[in-house]
């Protein structure tokens, strides 16, 4: 007597890969790549329109933060709420450390459309992260392409 | 660089809606939609919320 046991079909099996990575290109680094330069995690995986797209979007978001006179939050400064602020900044990846480095977004937000600029800047770092998880998921198998 | 809050509104619905839209559906046709459609529900709220609070004012 036989018995039929169904084995799970995991992820990469049903996209017909076997591979780790369903597109040949390691998800961490695309992971990590899309994190440091909005949409590059999409071009890596050859997604050029959406790539185009993410980059123009974040770095718009993220120039017009700056140009609204928006702050920039460093970290360290024992607010709560600036400590939020910081882990958004942060995922903007090298926007925010070039933004540190030649000192954009130091100067205290006194009028209502520079606190718009803050949390274009916050935004930005958060479309961001979502961005890179995006390519992080397709380079996994996790969304189809 | 000055934006009035309605164009500020405009421009924050526009950039967040086309990284939804690539991020949250998986075919172009799905995206433009879902995009378009998260577009009009910040705009939309927004104008809605700010007759409320205009409504509601002392």
């Amino acid at each position: 007597m036989t018995t039929k046991v169904q084995m799970p079909v995991t992820t990469s099996e049903k996209m017909g890969s076997t591979d780790a990575s369903a597109s040949g290109v390691s998800p961490v680094l695309t992971l990590v790549a899309g994190w440091l330069v909005p949409g590059a995690g999409h071009a890596l995986l050859g997604k050029w329109v959406r790539a185009a797209l993410l980059m123009a979007s974040i770095v718009g978001m993220f120039a017009i933060g700056i140009a609204l006179q928006g702050k920039v939050y460093t970290p360290n400064t024992g607010e709560p709420l600036d400590m939020l602020g910081f882990a958004g900044d942060l995922g903007s990846g090298l926007l925010y450390f070039v933004a540190r480095v030649l000192g954009w977004g130091q100067a205290p937000v006194l009028v209502a459309v520079a606190d718009y600029g803050t949390k274009f800047i916050v935004v930005a770092g958060l479309l961001n992260i979502v961005a890179a998880v995006d390519a992080h998921s397709l380079a996994s198998g996790r969304k189809q392409a | 660089m000055n934006l009035s809050h309605f164009s500020a509104v405009l421009l924050f619905s526009l950039f967040t809606s086309i990284v939804f839209g690539i991020t949250q559906r998986a075919e172009p046709k799905k995206m433009m939609r879902f995009g378009a459609f998260c577009f009009v529900l910040f705009v939309a709220g927004t104008v809605a919320a700010s007759w409320v609070m205009w409504l509601i004012k002392p």
